[in-house]
């Protein structure tokens, strides 16, 4: 299996791509893992993979500033249905729109705004950064993942979160003063706000449900 | 719920930890990267490199470090340490780093946090705050390790840096560092409650009730130790469990004891 992780100016890959290989080599599941900007290793890849951190905009431009690369994210995940999987921002990008700072188009898959976090409570810190579980319905990229308050926790760091329009596109939300987005899945799309390449147990089960995904 | 964090930082000069981890069998407590898997496999919840080397150019053995842990470890890594540019922390984050923390340069040019923050977003930049009690509830911030002082109001200075763009505060009690005596806890508070994102305490834990103070009363978001978890005094799972004791909420993913 040939999974290309979208390597756009966003960030280090080098942890992202090491925890597939990880969670790969842990469930003998045999997966040559590339990072890659080129349009046509993501067109021939089995899984792809959209990580993201920094501002949605320069994401955005990050990702247009690769020619032919968003017109392959749409023919291949949209049209082609192949297994997507969008991490932070990356998961963001999956929304209609990003409203941070300005308002710039996402990927328009998710159905939804990119919206700043305004918890009830005040004493409640922006980042919301650090260490929380989720709640979560059943998923296939969350099976054998203990979830609920005494279940395992995820690694977040953001102070932006996806606001969907339909209920049914979130699989997980976490609690911080109200529910956040934490998973948002449709068809063979899915998109985590937190790290699942720093979110050790979590996180390595996530991507290895990700990479025997049939969707 | 979102969980308090416990955070060890090894000190790291040219490329070796200077107080050798000893809390577990290690081959070699001289390498980050092994000190790090430890700590990792012990439950803790990030972890923090301080690049000690005294001279910039052997700075490329921290990067090789911190791609050496990067490749090996799977959580949240913050490196400070002598980040002056927006080169500096490129070169970080490059190698892995999730977060890097800015110290003497934010001191002397405010408007790189500004600029970090633009180019990098605020989640990956630390402003470490190195402050001294200088008066009744007035703290001034400190460079050269505590020697020099710069006339800054700590307080104030945290909220400037806050609207400029940092994510996160690493606070240290300069009176409180390395006495086992417990954080600074009116600093602490005084400058959790004057910011809107989280702040780690660092300086003055000795025993595991001041890391429950620390967030209890400091209003901390996380905790920050060395010695006392390197030379094996208490392990991370102590220090969660009286956390936990006490009311305070941690992650306990299953951690070993």
């Amino acid at each position: 299996m040939k999974v290309a992780i979208i390597d756009y100016g966003s960030g280090n890959l080098h942890s992202a791509a090491k925890a597939f290989e990880r969670a790969a080599r842990d469930n003998a599941i045999s997966a040559t893992i590339a990072v890659s900007a080129d349009p046509d290793v993501v067109r021939k890849a089995d899984r792809i993979v959209l990580p993201g951190v920094g501002a949605f905009a320069d994401c955005r431009r990050g990702l247009d500033a690769v020619p032919g690369l968003v017109d392959v994210l749409n023919e291949t995940v949209m049209a082609g249905g192949r297994p997507f999987l969008g991490i932070c921002v990356g998961m963001q990008l999956m929304a209609t729109r990003g409203l941070e700072h300005v308002t710039t188009p996402g990927l328009g898959w998710i159905d939804g705004d990119v919206v700043v976090i305004t918890p009830d409570d005040p004493r409640l810190k922006i980042p919301h950064m650090g260490w929380n579980t989720l709640n979560a319905r059943p998923h296939k990229l969350l099976d054998g993942i203990t979830t609920g308050p005494a279940g395992l926790h995820a690694y977040f760091v953001h102070s932006y979160q996806l606001a969907a329009r339909h209920g049914q596109d979130v699989i997980a939300t976490t609690d911080y003063g109200s529910a956040l987005t934490a998973m948002v899945a449709r068809d063979n799309i899915a998109g985590t706000q937190f790290h699942p390449e720093k979110s050790q147990k979590l996180g390595l089960g996530l991507i290895a449900n990700f990479l025997r995904w049939s969707p | 719920m979102l969980k308090s964090r416990v955070i060890p930082c090894l000190d790291v000069k040219d490329g070796r930890v200077v107080k050798g981890v000893n809390f577990v069998d290690l081959v070699d407590a001289g390498d980050p990267v092994e000190s790090a898997l430890a700590y990792d496999a012990a439950g803790a919840d990030e972890l923090c490199f301080l690049d000690i080397t005294a001279s910039h150019e052997r700075r490329g053995t921290m990067l090789d470090v911190v791609r050496r842990t990067a490749a090996a470890c799977f959580m949240p890594l913050t490196v400070g340490g002598g980040v002056r540019s927006l080169d500096d922390i490129l070169a970080l984050l490059l190698a892995g780093a999730d977060k890097t923390s800015i110290m003497t340069a934010a001191v002397h040019d405010r408007d790189l946090v500004r600029r970090a923050a633009e180019k990098f977003g605020s989640q990956c930049i630390v402003v470490a705050i190195d402050a001294k009690k200088v008066g009744d509830g007035r703290w001034e911030i400190f460079t050269h390790g505590g020697r020099r002082p710069t006339g800054l109001d700590a307080v104030a200075y945290a909220r400037e840096v806050t609207s400029l763009g940092a994510g996160e505060i690493l606070l240290t009690s300069m009176d409180r560092d390395g006495t086992k005596s417990g954080f600074d806890l009116e600093l602490t508070r005084a400058i959790a409650d004057a910011v809107t994102i989280p702040v780690v305490a660092s300086g003055g834990v000795g025993t595991l009730q001041h890391m429950v103070e620390g967030i209890r009363d400091g209003h901390a978001s996380a905790v920050l130790a060395a010695s006392i978890f390197h030379f094996g005094t208490f392990s991370i799972h102590q220090a969660k469990q009286a956390m936990q004791n006490a009311g305070l909420a941690v992650r306990m993913d299953g951690d070993a004891a």
